[in-house]
């Protein structure tokens, strides 16, 4: 069905008899049927949209994106944006700037979550429109909290959450593989701590490299007490965001306390009575939720922020319609849409208050995605971005070797080695 | 065009003349093919340049190939290529030069044999690589099932040693029948008398095979060689689907490419492609010169 749907958009992109244009919407694989929905319902009499799939790896999709716009692609003219690929495709004149009128609506704090808002500008311009907005809470068992005495009304620390699971038995789910999302854990405790990876950015090679600060060292220490702590998964070194996921309610054991984005919730209440999944009903109400844990008490933490920004082809041949057509195509409405279909957060606060109003979403939960997105922190904004996180992993991986006293020292070294291209990846 | 000793003739000449101009239009179209690129990635290794930062550019020298030959990371993938060629192309002439005798000399089912040695040679190597990692899979795979020394939950692509082994499988999989072909040529060119000739002499069919086809086979064997190696030095396709360089089984290919491709690295990538080019020469230099010493070493032996 959704091959014939495809086949019928890409013959209608063909026909160019018909004197409209076809905008080509590039989107990555998740909620694709509502992407196609609004291709249709923002189509006008003056273009149509036709969504065309991209690789599900963001690795594969940046490279194909990046591809076609190097060669300066008058026909991609719609994309879905990874936050952390924004910086690289500014930089490289790759997005159109989003007009002054909708840049000041992004930006002013207004409607708009600030951590969404900051990930699409680059430069002192905007590049890119907010369309949802992923991030990581805390995710854990009631019980298991409680057996251990640990207050979850209020904020707690990765040191606490550590501990409590290593005393009951229970473990700690991260991502702690060598990729993306390892460096979403680091970027986050050291931002947790009060620092970044790498700051003055907008200098490009010669941004400023932090990781041998306070803050570096906090976050390896955070690492090194999970990697020496019998909290630690079995797969701890080769984790992802779904290795950790059957933890949570194994056959035997208390669960686990666990940082993921926002998809979890869905996917136990989808599990209930499966395997992998809880027991019941009344085991589900055992998944309780949280704030990212500090990496310093006291110090509010800074979580992770995703999702996807929709940005305009700088070489389209029809710049405005696609503008106009990424404004529709990141309403209200479609924002919605995109969390009660597919679970996919929005990126602003009115259609976070339609979504409350639904009653798809316990309220708290929401409120603290809302929180969370609004007071996160986004990887570093860099034309770099890609050797940063390259260069990061490949030192702090494994963490199991990750040591507080030399791992922040030699990655500091081997990444302004890399910025100044005098060492490969 | 034979070097005479006696002066060319007008005529000669005018029609070596004609022959220029007439070939000069594909020349002039194969140097702006192949030259172009070439040179614009001499050019652009000349830079320190990001794709993603085109107003940082900036004209560093021979910086990006001292950063490239100062860096282990260069040499070990290097090491790894030279690994891969040295034991690919050693077990393809080997194995290829059993199939060419086979082609050779099979009497029946002469076409079903040909073909079907050929087969693999016929896939496209990105299938190939594919086919193999679901063979070689701890999930689904036959291979640890048919081993019998080795556990059915096996990981090949786990570490370094079982992985460069099964991206080597594959390659010689591939790239025998190849082998073999141009093997199968050399071994048409070998004269049945001189063959017959030693027959009669009372050689033994492995003096036969050491005395007469082997030194009459050498340009085809330097060939076959040649080309092997200079292909098994460039590879890059089964390594991008079996490992995708995890493990340190990444070949100098496959670091080029990851320094353009993935990190828009024109200016250190273009170095490295560059150095990829003159690594090609040089092997292809060294194995001409093997081959011709042995020549000569032959030729005083007679």
């Amino acid at each position: 069905m959704a091959t014939l749907a495809l086949a019928g958009s890409l013959l209608t992109a063909c026909g160019g008899d018909s004197g409209t244009p076809t905008l080509n919407w590039y989107v990555n694989p998740d909620g694709v049927d509502t992407f196609r929905t609004y291709a249709e319902k923002c189509s006008t009499d003056q273009y149509d949209i036709a969504v065309q799939q991209l690789p599900s790896s963001a690795t594969d999709q940046r490279t194909q994106l990046a591809r076609r716009l190097a060669a300066q692609d008058s026909s991609t003219d719609l994309m879905n944006l990874d936050p952390v690929f924004v910086a690289e495709f500014a930089n490289a004149g790759w997005l159109e700037k989003v007009p002054d009128d909708l840049a000041g609506e992004i930006t002013d704090g207004g409607d708009y979550l600030e951590g969404a808002a900051d990930t699409v500008t680059w430069d002192d311009g905007v590049y890119a429109i907010p369309l949802w907005a992923n991030t990581q809470v805390l995710w854990y068992r009631k019980s298991l909290a409680e057996a251990a005495g640990l207050d979850m009304s209020q904020p707690v620390t990765w040191d606490q959450v550590i501990d409590a699971a290593d005393n009951e038995g229970g473990t700690v789910g991260v991502q702690a593989n060598k990729y993306e999302a390892y460096v979403v854990w680091i970027n986050a405790l050291m931002q947790g701590a009060g620092g970044d990876i790498v700051s003055d950015t907008e200098a490009g090679r010669d941004a400023k490299v932090d990781l041998d600060s306070d803050a570096g060292r906090d976050a390896a220490a955070v690492i090194q007490k999970l990697a020496d702590s019998k909290a630690r998964q079995a797969d701890f070194t080769v984790s992802n965001e779904g290795t950790s996921l059957g933890q949570m309610f194994p056959a035997e054991g208390p669960g686990e306390f666990m940082v993921n984005w926002t998809f979890v919730y869905a996917n136990y209440k989808g599990l209930v009575g499966s395997p992998g999944g809880p027991a019941d009903e009344q085991q589900f109400d055992d998944l309780g939720w949280a704030r990212y844990p500090q990496t310093v008490e006291g110090e509010a933490s800074k979580p992770p922020i995703g999702g996807i920004d929709i940005g305009v082809g700088a070489y389209s041949d029809n710049g405005d319609f696609a503008m106009e057509a990424a404004q529709c195509i990141t309403s209200t409405e479609a924002q919605v849409d995109l969390a009660v279909n597919d679970g996919l957060m929005p990126s602003t606060n009115s259609a976070y208050e339609e979504v409350a109003a639904t009653g798809d979403f316990p309220e708290d939960l929401l409120d603290l995605y809302r929180t969370s997105v609004d007071e996160g922190g986004p990887r570093p904004k860099s034309p770099f971005y890609s050797q940063i996180s390259a260069a990061v992993q490949s030192v702090w991986h494994s963490p199991t070797s990750v040591n507080p006293d030399s791992t922040p020292k030699r990655s500091a070294e081997y990444l302004a080695d890399v910025l100044a291209g005098k060492r490969l990846l | 065009m034979s070097a005479a000793a006696a002066p060319a003739s007008d005529r000669s000449r005018a029609e070596n003349r004609l022959g220029l101009r007439l070939v000069a239009p594909a020349i002039f179209l194969m140097l702006l093919v192949t030259a172009f690129p070439m040179l614009r990635a001499l050019y652009l290794s000349l830079f320190n340049y990001s794709l993603t930062a085109p107003d940082d550019r900036e004209f560093i020298g021979l910086g990006n190939y001292v950063t490239a030959l100062t860096d282990s990371l260069f040499w070990r993938d290097t090491a790894v290529t030279v690994l891969i060629m040295v034991v690919t192309v050693a077990f393809e002439l080997v194995i290829g030069f059993v199939f060419a005798m086979v082609m050779h000399r099979v009497i029946f089912a002469r076409g079903i044999i040909r073909t079907s040695i050929l087969i693999p040679y016929g896939i496209i190597t990105v299938v190939s690589g594919f086919a193999w990692q679901f063979a070689f899979s701890n999930n689904n795979g036959f291979v640890n099932g048919w081993l019998p020394f080795i556990g059915d939950d096996f990981n090949w692509f786990g570490q370094f040693g079982s992985g460069i082994v099964a991206i080597m499988v594959s390659e010689i999989w591939k790239t025998t029948p190849f082998m073999s072909l141009l093997l199968l040529a050399g071994l048409a060119q070998v004269s049945e008398d001189m063959l017959e000739a030693a027959k009669v002499d009372g050689a033994t069919w492995w003096q036969r095979l050491w005395k007469v086809i082997l030194p009459n086979m050498r340009s085809a064997i330097m060939v076959a060689v040649l080309f092997r190696a200079l292909d098994a030095y460039r590879i890059f396709d089964n390594i991008f689907v079996m490992t995708a360089g995890a493990q340190g089984t990444e070949s100098v290919s496959f670091l080029t490419y990851r320094q353009v491709i993935e990190q828009f690295q024109l200016g250190i990538g273009s170095a490295l492609s560059v150095l990829l080019f003159l690594s090609v020469l040089l092997i292809a230099f060294l194995i001409v010169k093997i081959f011709r010493v042995d020549l000569a070493a032959a030729r005083q032996e007679g």
